[in-house]
């Protein structure tokens, strides 16, 4: 059992969380990363809190780096063709679907909300499902 | 002042995804690939983080609602939409296609940049060429 690593999971969604709080709290917003950052396309009039939100999210990894002692950013698992392939899959997907793990998996779930319910079994299920082809199909 | 918070709670944000092992892809992937329960090797650390968020969330959540409004905003600004219909599924099924082939949702993808990797910028630009063309239809 890796229990170092759930800990440390389990304190990372102890921060996910908070961040979801601190976004309702101040802002009165859902803090969905693929809704936050589609809106920055193209920039309107409320962009400087979104590219905020983004920045942050790029910062936020680098002092548990310090804290762990190396870098906690993985080099991509895959080749680029199949990163082109899922960037544009998530992107699309994400958009559609209007939100992600982020605004469906924890803000929705949390609002108790039927079609997060919905579109987080989905992704989920085709997530396995993805995952499955990669590593028993094209992988 | 809403640039400060949001800068904040994306911070925090960043800093639990990391944390969590979420910016791994193969820790992702791990947690994706069920089959892998049968040789004792499959990685939960996926439902850690998602639970952890997911109960701080829920409590918190109901907490701020009792104020009445947000700090800095008129209102709470809350998904309006509660149609259960294709694009809803459609969108979330290619999603999960997509996270399941490489490992990386939206947040971890960003959260990544600063490691200047050529393939992550590459699926980071298609991420967003996706979300721009899902506007047009």
């Amino acid at each position: 059992m890796d229990v170092l690593g759930w800990t440390l999971g389990l304190g990372g969604g102890v921060l996910i969380g908070l961040a979801a709080v601190l976004m309702m709290a101040g802002n009165g917003r859902i803090a969905g990363i693929s809704g936050i950052t589609g809106g920055l396309l193209p920039p309107g009039p409320d962009w400087s809190w979104r590219a905020a939100f983004v920045a942050g999210l790029m910062l936020g990894p680098v002092p548990v780096g310090w804290a762990l002692g190396h870098s906690p950013i993985g080099a991509p698992a895959v080749g680029t063709g199949l990163l082109v392939l899922a960037g544009l899959l998530v992107g699309f997907g994400t958009g559609l679907g209007s939100g992600c793990t982020s605004g469906h998996g924890v803000c929705g779930l949390a609002r108790l909300s039927p079609r997060s319910a919905v579109a987080t079994l989905t992704f989920m299920v085709f997530g396995v499902l993805g995952t499955f082809l990669l590593r028993h199909g094209i992988g | 002042m809403k640039a400060l918070v949001a800068l904040l709670a994306g911070a925090l944000f960043g800093a639990g995804l990391a944390l969590g092992g979420m910016t791994d892809p193969r820790v992702v992937l791990g947690f994706l690939d069920v089959s892998r329960m049968a040789d004792g090797q499959w990685n939960p650390r996926l439902a850690f983080v998602m639970g952890g968020a997911l109960a701080v969330t829920f409590v918190g959540y109901r907490l701020v609602w009792r104020r009445g409004r947000p700090w800095l905003a008129e209102k709470f600004s809350l998904p309006t939409k509660t149609k259960i219909d294709p694009r809803l599924l459609g969108g979330a099924a290619l999603f999960g296609a997509g996270w399941g082939l490489a490992g990386y949702c939206p947040g971890p993808a960003l959260a990544s940049l600063p490691a200047l990797d050529g393939g992550l910028v590459l699926f980071l630009v298609a991420m967003l060429a996706g979300l721009a063309a899902a506007r047009r239809v």
